[in-house]
């Protein structure tokens, strides 16, 4: 086999923050594996990006460059990579684990017979053997994977699970490839991309964020918690189920389909902690969790915790907060 | 349009779970509650609009033990016009892909326009099973979707991507879509669904008639609970004991209000 593939995204001509941290994953797999590393970008006109990687230690940076690959479609993504891999035999293929990574990595990995590790958080080699790490049951368990049989074997990591800042510089190649596509194998047609809401606030700037998750219950228990946010003159969010029934608006809404904060103090009222969460606010200096279930994912992160009834713990919070 | 919905049971949200074995490769199942898994109800949901706007069937397709009657149960009540049990008793172990397969087999008869199911389960969360089977199945398909209409011979879906962005995406049929959760609300089972889906046909077919031997690409090694990544403190006591030694590690420790 020849190395580890980090195929890396760009939309726009820009990479996605989670791109360099998938080639740090691809790094350190590389030097633990004694195996080179290789990346790739996809798109139309992609060079530039590739070119801005050049500084980074990779043996070759593939720019995939086709028409057909300016809007992502997953057909359009699944026959380039496979064309690449197989002619590149690569042994491993390292992808961060976005939105789209979700909608294309399993069916690539189909299409060569193998089956992607996704959301990778850790990661150890056993016997010169790669082990990783990914969460079950919404966070509450953990469990190690291995790949069997012949490479590739394909990964996709999560956010926050290696850090950029840690990526190894160095002079890459860049050379540019034109996969062999036509577009009557591109069966679905994508449109426009837009969003809803205006973004009025931008939970990013705020210093403290009261953040409400499905232990609230009903959307006439929300005042419990905007009293909460007053007492600690914060900004009210919420998790996604809560944003999704509409019990708060969509652009307070903190994960991974929502904002991205990192607050001096986040208070978790009533959330669980699915990953989905965690990756929009586990950068925040301190995380105060309250909840009723005590194995609850949530407190992983937290600073400070309180197992007990949101209903009874709110109130009580808010009166400590107005003694002092 | 015949829609196929795919469901699993997984334990309910609220699960104590604790692990099961020397093996420590499984959660002990005897003392947990189902359910649907709640993105799965929410393509359920999806599937029964589309055929009120444009008439057809839904079938649903779920691969468990026994105890997933219950849950093929409640989707007919809920109008659900039949469904196909895979009975498999492996719902660890079995990697994605080896499971795909067997429901491709179990469709092979079935020819539907439409296959629905949730992004991802609650359990497991691979958040693949879906993709996988519109590959096995040489089908087109979309992830994340939030809303589904029809649009000429084929279809129009709004896929929800990251940081608040949205895109619209055209396909024709027939195709295979992996639904959001939250994006409509979900309907309950009336007493008359519940009196008819006892009547409803419930297809089973044991996993072996389905499943070619093959070594699976991946292996599930142990699980266990996380280890904490941070050393937390937390405080007992009443509420309002907590409440106020809370505030004051927040005042003099952390130094954040």
């Amino acid at each position: 086999m020849s190395g580890i593939l980090a195929v890396l995204e760009q939309r726009d001509g820009a990479l996605h923050r989670m791109s360099l941290e998938a080639l740090a994953a691809a790094q350190q797999f590389g030097a633990e594996l004694h195996l080179p590393v290789f990346a790739a970008v996809l798109g139309h006109g992609v060079e530039p990006v590739a070119q801005a990687l050049a500084n980074y230690d990779i043996q070759k940076i593939h720019a995939i460059d086709h028409e057909l690959l300016a809007a992502y479609t997953p057909d359009g993504y699944t026959i380039a990579l496979k064309q690449l891999i197989e002619s590149h035999r690569a042994g491993y293929v390292v992808f961060p684990h976005t939105y789209q990574v979700r909608d294309f990595a399993p069916k690539l990995a189909t299409a060569l017979d193998r089956v992607l590790i996704g959301d990778v958080i850790g990661h150890r080699v056993d016997d010169g053997a790669l082990v990783l790490v990914r969460q079950l049951f919404q966070g509450k368990i953990n469990a190690d994977l291995r790949f069997e049989g012949e490479p590739p074997y394909f990964a996709s990591i999560q956010a926050g699970a290696f850090r950029a800042d840690s990526l190894r510089s160095g002079t890459a190649k860049v050379e540019t490839i034109t996969p062999d596509l036509k577009a009557e194998q591109i069966r679905t047609k994508p449109l426009e991309l837009f969003r809803e809401s205006q973004r009025a606030v931008n939970l990013g700037a705020a210093e403290i964020i009261v953040s409400v998750g499905r232990g609230i219950k009903e959307a006439a228990n929300i005042p419990i918690v905007q009293k909460l946010a007053d007492a600690l003159g914060a900004e009210l969010a919420g998790s996604r189920p809560v944003c999704d029934t509409g019990w708060l608006p969509m652009e307070r809404q903190v994960g991974s389909s929502g904002q991205t904060v990192a607050p001096k103090l986040y208070l978790a009222v009533g959330i669980s902690g699915a990953i989905q969460h965690l990756v929009g606010m586990k950068g925040s200096k301190t995380i105060v969790a309250i909840n009723k279930d005590p194995e609850a994912p949530i407190f992983e992160v937290a600073d400070y915790g309180i197992v007990g009834d949101l209903f009874e713990v709110v109130p009580a919070l808010i009166e400590a907060l107005n003694e002092g | 349009m015949k829609i196929v919905v795919a469901i699993k049971q997984v334990p309910s949200r609220d699960s104590q779970l604790r692990i099961g074995g020397a093996a420590a490769t499984w959660i002990e199942e005897g003392d947990l509650a189902y359910e649907i898994n709640e993105p799965d109800a929410y393509a359920l949901e999806s599937g029964l609009q589309l055929k009120e706007k444009l008439t057809g069937e839904v079938v649903v397709l779920c691969a468990g033990p026994e105890r997933a009657s219950q849950t093929i149960r409640e989707a007919l009540a809920k109008g659900a016009d039949r469904a196909i049990h895979i009975e498999t008793d492996q719902p660890g172990s079995s990697d994605p892909l080896a499971l795909a397969r067997m429901m491709a087999k179990a469709l092979a008869s079935e020819k539907p326009d439409l296959i629905l199911t949730g992004l991802q389960s609650d359990d497991l969360g691979y958040g693949q099973t879906g993709v996988i089977l519109a590959e096995v199945m040489g089908l087109p398909h979309a992830s994340i979707v939030m809303n589904v209409e029809a649009a000429g011979s084929g279809i129009k879906v709004k896929r929800e991507l990251e940081d608040g962005w949205f895109q619209h995406v055209k396909m024709p049929l027939p195709a295979l879509l992996t639904i959001q959760s939250g994006a409509t609300k979900l309907r309950y089972a009336t007493l008359m669904g519940i009196k008819k889906a006892k009547t409803k046909e419930v297809r089973r077919v044991p996993a072996a008639e389905l499943a070619a031997p093959a070594q699976p690409s991946i292996t599930l090694d142990r699980i266990y609970m996380p280890e904490k990544t941070k050393q937390s403190q937390i405080f007992d006591g009443t509420a309002k004991e907590a409440a106020a030694k809370l505030v004051d590690k927040l005042r003099f420790e952390a130094r954040v209000l």
